[in-house]
């Protein structure tokens, strides 16, 4: 167990350190750079040149790498060119925000996607597999960023009932602990309500499938002819063996499910990596976008260990295969 | 693998199969028919104030009726989707495309080469597996000039790993079969046993896989032009109309639900006949 998890940290580090180096390579090969936005279209040459001088430009790519790296190991990513603050602060600011927003869409996602998916594999009735299966498709198709329009055309012009913009209210440093506390939650509901439909919809695909190849495997025929009631055959047999793909599932999906957080991010306003990174691209501020290329790519490979470790514990033939 | 003409059949005979194929065949035909469906230029500006946010069904005072209204220059939504479906199923097909072609040839080249080459080949897919899809697709689309081809590459670059994986491990269990000696044995050379024997009868679930990537690389590319990063206005893509339609919610919702709904009709219909495909 302890070689396996020591070999899933080294790959996650060559993983982030080739984002790192391919972020680099294509902010730094990409025509234009960053003193050109700065300073217009009406910057002469001198100043553009004298520009480039004070944040390092021209000098030899490797040196510029090298010097990135050097600081990047320290903590140290660089202060933003658009801003001024330090990208280091910007990305402490922005990656709870994302880390929340994931966290909390991935666990309801799953939680009624396996709901869902068991109510399909065993019911008798086939209307509502056929409707549940055709409503999953269609929520796993929908775009993050038209299904976040679609929700804000319904729940905040149409019934007034939630904000579409933002974390916080403008008002929010005036309001006591409570009325805080739900002005957060309120401006949650909808970009983690348009993250889990989407979610649901393919949780809840691939839970059915997950569950339909071992409803009808002996050791469940067994279980039942033991008498054991359906509610404990079910949830203690045949999700505690659908359990392992679905494990090793939810650790893949989760580049995607932050790809879809970033549009969402963009929509929705949320301050996190997404909308950072969104904006430093077009600003091409490369220390964010080269700090917030590292926080995502380390987002993501953290998730993909947690989701191999977990795999460790719900299946005891990888629990014991290592050692 | 039986011959195309009967796995079209059994694709058929399974409703999801027939649903998946009939909603896509319905797209790419107005695509293709873009000028006899729509007869309105989906560029034409006339008289804007006059014309502009017009509700479907409306006839503006020129006396052309618009099946889905007008945005906010006047220019008729239906003709725009249907333009736009040109632009959103090529750069789709495309970009998957060359996901399909880079997947086959690495996951080939795995499981019939040295020992080596495989082990730098599926370490390669794995390692880019890892990489943030939509952080590199952000990056190349904004730092070059945007473009429909730009998008292509980028989509295709990004995509191969899935491919390549599959193909792979198709491979490895089709080489491993008899009729793979036996085709040696006969003397066949070994390029065409693998291409000639073993890729037909390993394509089945590839071809599902890259149905579904069809979808999503459809909305990736949207996604892209939503953001301002793909195809570029005034050109129908869309990505561009749903991300027009956000500034009109209110008082023209037409604007931003067409396209939307039109996406999720093709990547409904991707899923469909993948996942018929897939269990035949």
């Amino acid at each position: 167990m302890a070689r396996s998890i020591l070999r899933g940290l080294l790959r996650g580090a060559a993983v982030v350190f080739g984002v790192v180096t391919l972020t680099f390579l294509l902010l730094h090969l990409a025509p234009g750079d960053p003193v050109q936005r700065l300073l217009g279209p009406a910057a002469t040459l001198e100043q553009l040149e004298a520009g480039r001088h004070t944040l390092g430009l021209d000098r030899p790519l490797p040196e510029q790498y090298a010097a990135w790296l050097g600081r990047a190991v320290r903590g140290d990513f660089g202060a933003s060119i658009a801003q001024g603050r330090p990208a280091a602060v910007l990305l402490a600011e922005a990656w709870p925000a994302t880390a929340l927003l994931i966290l909390l869409s991935l666990v309801l996602s799953w939680l009624f996607g396996i709901l869902v998916g068991t109510v399909q594999a065993n019911t008798r009735r086939r209307g509502l597999d056929t409707t549940t299966s055709a409503l999953a498709v269609a929520l796993n198709a929908m775009p993050s960023y038209w299904l976040g329009l679609a929700l804000v055309m319904v729940f905040t012009y149409q019934l007034r009932w939630l904000p579409a913009f933002g974390a916080a209210g403008v008002d929010a440093e005036f309001l006591s602990g409570g009325a805080r506390l739900v002005d957060r939650l309120r401006h949650l509901a909808l970009p983690l309500l348009t993250l889990s439909l989407i979610g649901i919809g393919g949780a809840a695909r691939f839970s059915r499938a997950a569950m339909r190849a071992v409803r009808d495997s002996p050791y469940l025929v067994a279980a039942r002819a033991r008498g054991l009631p359906q509610s404990e055959v079910v949830v203690r047999h045949q999700l505690r063996s659908a359990l392992v793909p679905i494990v090793t599932l939810l650790g893949l999906s989760l580049p995607a499910v932050f790809s879809g957080a970033v549009f969402v991010e963009a929509i929705f306003g949320w301050p996190g990596v997404g909308q950072l990174l969104v904006q430093a691209v077009q600003a091409r501020d490369y220390p964010v976008v080269m700090a917030a290329a590292t926080v995502s790519a380390v987002l993501v490979v953290t998730g993909n260990l947690l989701a191999e470790f977990l795999t460790g514990v719900v299946d005891p033939r990888v629990r014991h295969a290592g050692a | 693998m039986p011959g195309p003409k009967r796995f079209g059949g059994r694709l058929w005979r399974d409703p999801r199969g027939r649903i998946g194929l009939l909603l896509l065949a319905v797209v790419a035909a107005a695509a293709l028919l873009a000028p006899l469906v729509s007869p309105v230029d989906p560029d034409a500006q006339r008289d804007v104030v006059a014309t502009r946010f017009l509700a479907p069904l409306t006839t503006d005072l020129h006396g052309v009726v618009h099946p889905l209204g007008t945005d906010r220059l006047g220019r008729d939504v239906w003709a725009r989707l249907v333009y736009g479906a040109r632009v959103s199923l090529t750069v789709g097909l495309l970009g998957m495309a060359v996901s399909l072609v880079l997947g086959v040839v690495v996951g080939s080249l795995a499981a019939a080469g040295p020992r080596s080459l495989a082990v730098l080949l599926l370490g390669a897919t794995d390692f880019a597996l890892g990489l943030p899809r939509v952080v590199l697709l952000l990056l190349l689309a904004a730092l070059w000039k945007p473009s429909a081809v730009l998008v292509v590459v980028v989509l295709g670059l990004t995509g191969w790993m899935p491919v390549a994986r599959l193909v792979y491990a198709e491979m490895r269990s089709q080489l491993a079969r008899p009729y793979v000696e036996a085709a040696t044995t006969l003397g066949a050379h070994p390029a065409r046993v693998l291409f000639r024997h073993a890729l037909p009868n390993a394509l089945a679930p590839v071809l599902a896989l890259a149905t579904l990537g069809v979808g999503n690389a459809i909305t990736l590319e949207a996604g892209l032009s939503f953001l301002g990063l793909g195809v570029q206005p005034p050109a129908a893509s869309w990505g561009t109309m749903i991300a027009s339609g956000r500034d009109t919610v209110v008082n023209a919702p037409w604007v931003g639900l067409a396209p939307g709904i039109a996406l999720v009709l093709v990547v409904v219909g991707c899923t469909l006949v993948a996942d018929a495909v897939s269990e035949q």
